[in-house]
């Protein structure tokens, strides 16, 4: 794998959140992403990083968050985006949404990075820690883009 | 960094209360919407209007709060309507699946009539 665009550490404090999304969104619009999937691709990070500061480090806000970047090759824009943290590990087959026809406060963070990006896969650190790899390619700034679906709304 | 909380204007229309938030709705200002929605879904027969116009985020826990206040105002024989949400904001609740369990209004002005 290449070398990230991004490489950094966040603590997992709520308040980093906003910053990182516009940080995610940037760096995606910047790979030409159109607006409208660089947003998505941020709302995925942002569940993500909740997920780990809400579940992973029950609202502890000193621990550590990292993210990295990466451009893929293609033909389209092409993002991969990795988040590690050093909370205890989980069974990754309990990582899943909730059935959204049992309309109830929480659980879906991971039904909406499932929706909007590629692919999402959770794995162990080892001894400690989860590790999240999304990707998510195509939807590309152009007068073209508007004319092509989006992943998403269903 | 910012640490103050959410803005949230509370404002009376013939008997509904409309809530204005003002900034991102997610994990860090979600408890903030919570604790000004509380006291009032918790009323008897409560009646409001969430105005989404100066919301220019939300995430998912944004959503799960709404969700919670519209579970209580249904105990409470109330009625919710929400209004005037951008593009990225309606984006969520149709990931969701939750835009047919809201009713979601393009003007305010619609909203307060429906509750």
């Amino acid at each position: 794998m290449t070398a990230p665009l991004i490489h950094m550490e966040l603590k997992s404090d709520p308040r980093v959140l906003s910053g990182v999304r516009e940080m995610v969104s940037a760096v995606a619009r910047r790979l030409a992403f159109d607006r409208p999937t660089a947003d998505q691709i941020a709302l995925a990070v942002d569940e993500a990083l909740a997920n780990v500061i809400c579940h992973g480090y029950e609202r502890r806000p000193v621990h550590p968050i990292w993210i990295s970047i990466h451009e893929m090759k293609s033909d389209q824009p092409a993002i991969k985006i990795i988040i590690e943290d050093e909370a205890p590990p989980v069974d990754c087959d309990q990582i899943k949404g909730r059935d959204l026809a049992d309309i109830r406060p929480g659980g879906l963070g991971v039904h909406i990075i499932k929706e909007v990006m590629d692919d999402a896969i959770y794995e162990k650190r080892g001894d400690v820690g989860m590790r999240l790899t999304m990707t998510r390619t195509g939807n590309r700034q152009s007068d073209q883009s508007s004319a092509s679906p989006q992943k998403d709304p269903p | 960094m910012s640490t103050d909380g959410l803005q949230v204007n509370i404002d009376d229309r013939d008997g509904v209360a409309v809530l204005s938030p003002v900034g991102d709705v997610d994990m860090n200002a979600s408890p903030d919407l919570r604790a000004r929605l509380k006291p009032i879904v918790s009323k008897d027969n409560p009646r409001l209007v969430i105005d989404l116009s100066q919301v220019p985020y939300m995430d998912s826990s944004g959503v799960a709060t709404l969700v919670e206040a519209m579970k209580l105002v249904r105990n409470h024989k109330g009625s919710l309507a929400l209004c005037c949400m951008n593009d990225r904001v309606r984006g969520i609740f149709e990931i969701a699946r939750l835009d047919q369990y809201f009713s979601i209004h393009d003007s305010l002005d619609d909203a307060v009539e429906q509750v």
